[in-house]
Formats: structure tokens, C-alpha cells, sequence
């Protein structure tokens, strides 16, 4: 299986794969480049790359589309500035041929925050209610705390096992 | 398995490269494997070794390809194979300048040479390193440092290494990390410590003092690393070079500590250290000279021996056990030592002891051996001027080995060593040639046989027997092919116009060769006939025993020019521009023929580059050819003061023209409409000024002097000018470039130009000077004896006249052949500008001081006039 994770820069894609990985919050620095690491979950085993955020790099994602089963994207909750971008950037991913089939799981993250967004606010920002022929879902989540990632990667294993 | 494929491939043969019929289409088209998921790590490995192997073997991968497979490339970083990944960062380096976009592996890298796996540390530092560019490099340079100071050897030893790459592009950046450099340092991994001394040296090595603050610290402390001392041992010879240090100075203390060392590397590289540098004495050489004693290091005696003859002499003992040596090439070192060093009475018993396993060695080792380390014949080449009794001896040897199987180098090697006898040694001089002209009897390389056949010509007339030679030429005519059969026509003719009695023989032998079927052949045989049956001497030495003295690529522009003008005059050789007398005939003993060879080549063209730059300026239209142009630019300034300014001297038939290299070293200034005025002392007339219009700061410019030559007292012409620089001055800023509209007027005092008569003479080379001599004859002869009473030997007298003429001294008459006569007879030839030959034969005598009598002949009076009136 092959996951991406993408999203803006500092949204908390690197510090969710490693929480992903080895359950615990390590220090990150901006990713130049990508991650990509083995992650095991309810004995399923991803390929998980997690792909920098810079606006410098986000051209380079379209390098790693092919063959994916589903896209991890991570929005940072309280930056509200940036929502716009975010959305078209996701967007733009959407409508990619190679990412036709792709599961999308949008992780609102650092809801630990007091100024966080709601999901559904965020839902709507995105445009996710206007996808079609989509499987889609958005989880609140915070990276540092471990809150809701192990939901989000329960659905993820549950779709992807009823669509074999 | 590998085994199995090794054995196949043995039996099918030759074609044992997998990768040789490699399409670069075909691969790039494989690796697009890498994009599949799950990965396989054999299959991928391979096909990353063949894409390396297609860039390493020069294929152009494009931009857009190349990125291509760099990214899919990337998808690998999922496998954790061992062998994948370091075949990973293996492209990732060799890709890094081919491919865009590289820095999408940083991150993976950076993450690599952090993590547990100490393997992939080392190789991600240095692919980390490759990709960075300077704008990146602060991103990373947390990482480097800790990389510099980590305790795994290969990681620390991998980020210095990458640093001192990274140092040409950001310098500023790595001379923060000299701390952790420090550090490493006193690693005590070897490794480590040799490439962080590398990294603080090069970090240094602008500063002086710090460099030397280096060497200080570690003659205190020492080092552990041989590697290190090594390199210290350089740098600190480096640094007294540039000082021309005392021998005081604690760096050579510390070379000459490192004789001592327990690593035989460290003495063995201290040893040679003292020894290259320049100027040292016995006294200092000799530890160093036992220090190379110390492993028997005979390759570095040879060397020691090559500079310091005498300082080796003590070895000569331990050289003499040596020759017998298992390893032959050892052997044959110690040999050749052993005859640049030893004495008169050994050299028998040696050559017999070389001829002994001469034919063991093969011919490679005796090729290589020979013409390159310049041991051998070279070796004895100046064996043979030291002992000229043994001359025969040394002939007979050489003969031998001419006689046995080898190739061309070898036998080139040898033949020159013999010509080189035969020049230096006149008492050898039948000998060789007989000898050569056996070998030319059976020789199968053309270069050779022509050249000796040339030799022939030359020296053959002059012998008490030279028809014993003209069976061996001739047998070239009935038995070679076309150009060995040219050149024994040629040296044929030679015979024929110098040898009254033997000239209907040769008579009879050209007209046989006119019937030659190829073409050159039978033009010169034609040709040497119809001179030689006119049977007068001036005619056999202008056209057959001296050839042109022009250069070649001058006289084609020329005759093409006069083609495309047709005029009703008929075409003046003397127009065309004289060819620069070879420089390799100023050879001398001890310089190695290498370095000689080299400014002939450029001094052939400089000379036509200088008549086009001249033509292009139109105040020196109508001057006429350049005749001949002063071989160095004389400085007419301190090398640093505000202007720099060198003059080369150009002179043509009535005129000379200075030219002025002026360069601006103030960068606060523009100067404008810049001229040399000159004063002269004589009756030169200055006639014109072309001045540089603008000289900005440190951009070379030339202006010129144009001065006619004394037309009243002709003979004047050497003459000294005072020189002076005007110019406009216009201050200007120093960052931006841009200039005052005011400017002053100011003047430089330049030192003063002199112009002598080897100005006026360009040297020629002609192979007779006798003929040339009889050629000319003696309509302007005129004769002046001198005494020359502040100089003591004859050579030294010779060399001052030719340095001052700016003659060429004929058939080596510079050396004085015969040492215990004090007597020497010297022919010097030359052209005066406008074209005519000037030779001057000089006879000096040597009592308690050198008396000279000059004779020169013209076929004009001015010249001979002016050569008698400049030597008095």
C-alpha cells in the first residue's frame, strides 16, 4: 500500500509520519525533499511518503503520484490566512489522472490549539463537500498530542480493505 | 553463481564486458522500474550500475532524461537495502550536475547521514555535500558540523573531506566549522587527522603566520598520522620556498625532525623535501641523503644524484651491491647513479654489468627507462663529456645494444645518444658514424634512417675518408621506400658539393636517380644535378648545402599573398620574415631537453603576431616587414608601482617601433590618451606617438613609438632613450566604475630603453657555415683585434659576443671541443635588418687574458661596419 502525505509547509506532515511510525514526537526541521518510511497498522504495512511543503517543492509532488492508494493531506487548523491556498493546492492534486483512484483523508491538524478551526468549518473552506467520485473523509487531529490519528488510520485501513 | 558467469564469459572470449553494448535509450527505458512498487533491490542496483557505467563513459545524458531518472531514482530511498542505497548515492553524486532539480534528495540525506545506520553516515555526507549549493549550505551546516566532530572515523573523515569541495564555492560558510575541524584534528584516527589538517591548511593558507602557527604545533605535539606529517612536510616546504628561507627557520627544522620519524613514508618524504630545495648545501643534504639510505631507495638516489652529485658519492658503496639486484628495475637505477657519481675505473666493469642483462629487461622498461627518466643515454651522455677517454667504449656499448631487438623509443634514444657523442666529442666522430651507418642498414624506422642520413650529409664530407659512406647512402636509394631515399639524394648531393675529387661519382649516382618513380625523389635528384654540374661554390652553398633560413608558415603567407597580387616584380625571399633560430641548439648540459622545447614553438608565432597587430595600426603603414621583434618585453617600472609598463622593440628596414604594455593598477583612476615620449641619445629621429586612448584600471593597453633610424652617422645605432608617460588622469570610483568628465594632465617617469645592435640582427641557422662563408666572400671584409681583459675563459668570451650580436653561433662553435687548447675558433651567423647575411668568425686566444680577432663579411658594408664599431 502507498500512502502520500501532503499539505502547506509546517501544516505537521513530517511529525505525523514519525508519530505514525514510531509513536512518538520528534523534532523536525523543514523537509528539503521527502520522508518516506515503512509504516505498519492493524498488520497492513504503507509505504508512506511524506513530501515537503515549501512552495518551492510543492511542484515535485506530481513526481510521486503514480501507484497511490490514498493522500494523507494535512491542513494546519489555525492558519486561516493560508486556507485559501491550501484549498487549491488540493484541488490542483485532485484533478490529477494518476490520483483518480486515490482515497483522500484530509487530517485537521494542531486542534490542540485554542484558535483551531472546526472541522466542518474547514470541510467547507476546502470545497470537500463538492467532490465527487471521491472517497473522502476529515479527522480532527493533533500530531504532538496523538489525538485523533488512530481513527483517521482505522477508516483509512477499513476503506482501503473493502475496496480490494 | 558469479563464478559460473566468470567462467563463461573466459570461454567466449575477449568481450567480456557485460556492459558493452549498452544502449542509453534501452536503459533509461529500464529504469522506469524503479516507479513499481514493492521494489526489487538486485534488479534496480543493476540498472543504476549501468546508468553510471553509460555516464562514466562519457554519454550525454540530456537535461530533461537525466531529471527523469533522477526522480524515479528517488523512489528507491523506500527499499532499505544496503547495496541499493549506496548505489543510490553513488548517482545521486555522479548525477548531481547532469540532472535538475537534485536537491529533492536533501531531506532523505540529511536523514540518512543522522540515523543509526553507520554505513549509509559517510556516503550520505558526501552525496549531501555534492548537491548543496551554497545558498542551501546553511541549512545544513548544523549537521556538518556534528558530522566533522562524530566519533565514527568514516563519517568525520567523509564531512571534511566534503568540506574542503565545498571550500572553492563557500569558503565563508565552511570557515566557521575550523573549531570542529580542531577538533578532528587530534583525532586519533590516522584518516581523520590527515584530511582535518587538509581542511584547517586549506582553510589557512592565504595567512602566513597561521600556517606557520600550524607547523609550530605539531613539531610540539606531534602527530599520529604518517599521512599527516606527510602533508605538513610539503606544506612546509612550500612556505620556505616562498620565503627563500634560511636554513634557521623552524620549518626546515621540522623537515629535518621528521627524519627521525618511525614511519619510513614520513622520512622518505622529508628526505626528498630537503633535497628539492633550492639552494641547499652538502652539509644539509647529507642526513637527508642517509635518511633515503635508510630503505635503499635507489629511485631517489638517481634523483639526488641528478642535482647533487657529490653529496650521493658516500652511497656509491652500498649503490655498487645494488646492481646485482633481483629487481632489475632497481638494477639498473643503481647503474645509472653509479655513472653520474662514480669514477673513471668503474665504468668498464658497469657496462659490462648492464650489457649482461640488457636483453633480460623488456623492451617497454628499456623504453620507458631510457628517453623519459632520461637515465641512460642521457646519463651517459654526460658520462662522456666527463671521460672522453672512454668514449669508445661507451660507442661500442651503445652499438650493441642499437644492434639487439627494440622498439622505437628505445632505439631513438640511443641514436640520439650516439649523435650527442659524436657532437660533443670529435675525436669519436668516425666511429659513430660507421656505426650508424650500419644501422641504417637495416633499419626499419624512416624518422631514424633520415636522420641519419641528414647527419651523413653534414659530417661525412668533413671525414679524412668520406667515401667509405657513399656505398651505405646509395644502398638507401636502390632499397627504401620514397622518403628514406629522398634523404639519402640529399645527402648524396652534400657529398658531391664539397668533395672536389668524389663529385663525378656522385654525378653518376644522381643521374640514376632521376629515373626514380617518385616524385620528390627525382625533383631533388634533378635539381641537385643541375646545381652541382654548374660547379661553383657559391651556388652548392646557397641551395644544397645551406637550406632556407626563412619561416616556413611566413614564406607561404607570402607566396600566397604575391599569387593573389601578381606584379612584374619577381617575388623578394627577403620579404618574408626570417624563422627564429631553433632554441633547442642553446641546449646545454644540465637543462633537461623538456623544458627548451616548449618556447620555440611559441616564439615561431609570437613574431606574426606581432606583424599583424602592427600592420592593423595605420600610422605604420608603408614601414615595410617586420624584421624582427625583441624576444622578452623589458619592464620599465618596478614590478609594483602605480603603472606597470613593458616595451618590446620592433624593428624594420629604415624604422623601429616600441610598443608599450601599460597596465593600471590604480583602481581609483582612468587614464586617457596615454604616450611614451622619448628622448634619445643618438640621431634618431622620433617620428610619431599612438597613443592608448583609455587605460581603465587593470585592463592592459599598448601605445607605440614610432622612431626612424640615424640616416647620417648609420653606424650608430645603439642608443639609449629616456622615457617619460603622459597622460590625462580622471579619478573615478572604485566600486562603481564610473569616471569624472574633468581630468588632469600628469607624467610618469619611466627608467631608461636601450636599443643595442642585437636589435638590429636576427640570428639564422645555417648547417655550413664554410660554404656560407665562401658564399658571401670577401668584397666587405673587415678584421679588428681585441683584448678582453675582465674575462677569463674562452667560453665566457663567446658567450658574451653572441648574447651581444645576437648571433646564432654556427655548428656549435660555442663550446670549445677540445678543453686543454686554449684557443677557440667561433662562427656566428646573423641577419642584418634589410635582409642580407652577416657572419662573423671570431678566433680568441687564451693567455692570462682573452684576445679576439674579429673577422665579419657582408655582401654590404654597413653592417660589417657596424658589428666591428659596436664590439670595440
Amino acid at each position: 500500500m502507498r500512502i502520500l502525505i501532503l499539505g502547506l509547509d509546517g501544516a505537521g506532515k513530517t511529525t505525523i509520519l514519525y508519530r505514525l511510525q514510531v509513536g512518538e514526537v520528534v523534532t523536525t526541521i523543514p523537509t528539503i525533499g521527502f520522508n518516506v518510511e515503512t509504516v505498519t497498522y492493524k498488520n497492513l504495512k504503507f509505504q508512506v511518503w511524506d513530501l515537503g511543503g515549501q512552495t518551492s517543492i510543492r511542484p515535485y509532488w506530481r513526481c510521486y503520484y503514480s501507484n497511490t492508494d490514498a493522500v494523507i493531506y494535512v491542513v494546519d487548523s489555525c492558519d486561516r490566512d493560508r486556507i485559501g491556498i491550501s484549498k487549491s493546492e488540493l484541488v490542483a492534486m485532485l484533478e490529477e489522472e494518476e490520483l483518480r483512484k486515490a482515497i483522500l483523508v484530509v487530517f485537521a491538524n494542531k486542534q490542540d490549539m485554542e484558535q483551531a478551526m472546526t472541522s466542518s468549518e474547514m470541510a467547507n473552506s476546502l470545497g470537500l463537500p463538492a467532490l465527487k467520485d471521491r472517497k473522502w473523509q476529515i479527522f480532527k487531529t493533533s500530531a504532538t498530542k496523538g489525538t485523533g490519528l488512530d481513527e483517521a488510520m482505522e477508516w483509512l485501513v477499513e476503506t482501503l480493505k473493502s475496496r480490494q | 553463481m558469479l563464478k559460473k558467469f566468470d567462467k563463461k564469459d573466459e570461454e567466449s572470449g575477449g568481450g567480456s564486458n557485460p556492459f558493452q553494448h549498452l544502449e542509453k535509450s534501452a536503459v533509461l527505458q529500464e529504469a522506469r522500474v524503479f516507479n513499481e512498487t514493492p521494489i526489487n533491490p538486485r534488479k534496480c542496483a543493476h540498472i543504476l550500475t549501468k546508468i553510471l557505467y553509460l555516464i562514466n563513459q562519457g554519454e550525454h545524458l540530456g537535461t530533461t532524461e537525466a531529471t527523469e531518472a533522477f526522480f524515479a531514482m528517488t523512489k528507491l530511498f523506500q527499499s532499505n537495502d544496503p547495496t541499493l542505497r549506496r548505489m543510490c548515492y553513488l548517482t545521486i553524486k555522479e548525477m548531481s550536475c547532469i540532472a535538475e532539480d537534485v536537491i529533492i534528495v536533501t531531506s532523505s540525506l540529511t536523514k540518512d547521514m543522522t540515523g543509526k545506520e553507520d554505513n549509509y553516515r559517510g556516503p550520505a555526507v558526501r552525496a549531501l555535500c555534492q548537491i548543496t549549493d551554497s545558498t542551501m549550505l546553511q541549512a545544513i551546516e548544523r549537521y556538518m558540523k556534528q558530522a566533522i566532530v562524530d566519533k565514527v572515523p568514516s563519517v568525520s573523515s567523509s564531512a571534511l573531506v566534503s568540506s574542503l569541495h565545498l571550500l572553492k564555492c563557500s569558503f565563508d560558510v565552511v570557515k566557521r566549522w575550523v573549531n570542529e575541524a580542531q577538533e578532528a584534528a587530534s583525532n586519533d584516527n590516522i584518516m581523520v587527522q590527515y584530511h582535518a589538517l587538509g581542511l584547517l591548511y586549506h582553510v589557512r593558507k592565504n595567512d602566513r603566520l597561521a600556517v606557520n602557527k600550524m607547523i609550530s604545533k605539531v613539531t610540539r605535539h606531534g602527530l599520529k598520522s604518517p599521512f599527516a606529517y606527510c602533508m605538513m612536510i610539503r606544506v612546509a616546504s612550500k612556505q620556505l620556498e616562498e620565503e627563500d628561507g634560511s636554513r634557521d627557520s623552524p620549518l626546515f627544522d621540522f623537515i629535518e625532525s621528521c627524519l627521525r620519524n618511525k614511519h619510513e613514508m614520513v622520512v622518505y618524504e622529508a628526505a626528498s623535501a630537503i633535497v628539492n630545495l633550492p639552494g641547499c648545501s652538502a652539509k644539509e643534504l647529507a642526513p637527508a641523503v642517509s635518511g633515503h639510505w635508510a630503505f635503499f631507495q635507489p629511485a631517489s638516489h638517481v634523483y639526488v644524484a641528478m642535482k647533487h652529485p657529490s653529496a650521493v658519492t658516500a652511497c656509491n658503496l652500498d649503490l655498487e651491491n645494488l646492481v646485482t639486484d633481483s629487481n632489475r628495475s632497481i638494477a639498473t637505477l643503481a647503474i645509472t647513479t653509479l655513472l653520474k657519481t662514480g669514477s673513471e675505473s668503474s665504468i668498464d666493469r658497469l657496462m659490462k654489468q648492464i650489457s649482461s642483462f640488457m636483453s633480460e629487461i623488456s623492451d617497454e622498461f628499456q623504453g620507458t627507462c631510457y628517453p623519459q627518466d632520461t637515465h641512460g643515454p642521457q646519463g651517459k651522455d654526460a658520462l662522456c663529456q666527463k671521460y672522453p677517454r672512454k668514449h669508445a667504449v661507451l660507442m661500442n656499448f651503445l652499438f650493441t645494444m642499437l644492434r639487439e631487438e627494440g622498439g622505437f623509443e628505445y632505439k631513438r634514444a640511443i641514436v640520439d645518444c650516439i649523435i650527442s657523442i659524436i657532437e660533443e666529442n670529435s675525436e669519436s666522430k668516425e666511429t659513430g658514424l660507421s656505426h650508424l651507418c650500419e644501422f641504417i642498414e637495416d633499419c626499419e624506422f624512416t624518422v631514424l634512417a633520415t636522420r641519419i642520413l641528414h647527419l651523413l650529409g653534414q659530417e661525412g664530407p668533413k671525414t679524412t675518408n668520406p667515401s667509405k659512406y657513399i656505398r651505405f647512402i646509395y644502398n638507401r636509394v636502390v632499397l627504401e621506400h620514397e622518403e628514406v631515399r629522398a634523404g639519402a639524394v640529399s645527402a648524396l648531393a652534400k657529398f658531391g658539393a664539397q668533395n672536389e675529387e668524389m663529385l663525378p661519382s656522385i654525378l653518376v649516382l644522381l643521374k640514376r636517380c632521376v629515373m626514380d618513380d617518385d616524385n620528390e625523389v627525382r625533383d631533388r635528384a634533378t635539381f641537385y644535378l643541375n646545381v652541382l654540374e654548374q660547379k661553383q661554390k657559391a651556388l652548392n652553398a646557397g641551395y644544397i648545402l645551406n637550406g632556407l633560413t626563412v619561416s616556413i608558415p611566413g614564406l607561404e603567407r607570402a607566396l600566397q599573398q604575391y599569387t593573389l597580387e601578381p606584379s612584374e616584380k619577381p617575388f623578394d625571399l627577403k620579404s618574408v620574415p626570417l624563422a627564429t633560430a631553433p632554441m633547442a641548439e642553446q641546449r646545454t648540459e644540465s637543462t633537461p631537453i623538456t623544458a627548451v622545447k616548449q618556447p620555440e614553438k611559441v616564439a615561431a608565432t609570437r613574431q606574426e603576431i606581432f606583424q599583424e597587430q602592427l600592420a592593423a595600426v595605420p600610422e605604420f603603414r608603408g614601414l615595410g616587414p617586420l624584421f624582427k621583434s625583441s624576444p622578452e618585453p623589458v619592464a620599465l617600472t618596478e614590478s609594483e608601482t602605480e603603472y606597470v609598463i613593458r616595451c618590446t622593440k620592433h624593428t624594420f628596414t629604415n624604422h623601429m617601433v616600441f610598443q608599450f604594455d601599460c597596465t593600471n593598477t590604480l583602481n581609483d583612476q582612468t587614464l586617457e590618451n596615454v604616450t611614451v615620449q622619448m628622448e634619445p641619445t643618438e640621431a634618431y629621429e622620433v617620428l610619431c606617438y599612438v597613443p592608448a586612448r583609455s587605460l581603465p584600471y587593470n585592463q592592459p593597453g599598448t601605445c607605440y613609438t614610432l622612431v626612424a633610424l640615424p640616416k647620417e652617422d648609420p653606424t650608430a645605432v645603439a642608443c639609449t632613450f629616456s622615457c617619460m608617460m603622459k597622460f590625462t588622469v580622471k579619478d573615478c570610483d572604485p566600486t562603481t566604475g564610473e569616471t569624472d568628465d574633468e581630468g588632469y594632465e600628469d607624467e610618469y617617469v619611466l627608467e631608461d630603453l636601450e636599443v643595442t645592435v642585437a636589435d638590429h640582427i636576427q640570428k639564422v641557422m645555417k648547417l655550413n657555415f664554410e660554404a656560407a662563408w665562401d658564399e658571401v666572400g670577401d668584397e666587405f671584409e673587415k678584421e679588428e683585434t681585441f683584448t678582453l681583459s675582465t674575462i677569463k675563459t674562452l667560453e665566457e668570451a663567446v658567450g658574451n659576443i653572441v648574447k651581444f650580436l645576437g648571433m646564432h653561433p654556427c655548428e656549435r662553435s660555442d663550446k670549445s671541443l677540445l678543453p686543454y687548447i686554449p684557443v677557440l675558433l667561433s662562427s656566428l651567423l646573423g641577419v642584418f635588418r634589410g635582409g642580407h647575411d652577416i657572419l662573423v668568425r671570431s678566433r680568441l686566444l687564451l693567455l692570462d687574458t682573452v684576445t679576439m680577432q674579429v673577422t665579419a663579411r657582408s655582401l654590404e658594408e654597413l653592417p660589417v661596419d657596424i658589428i666591428l664599431a659596436s664590439v670595440g
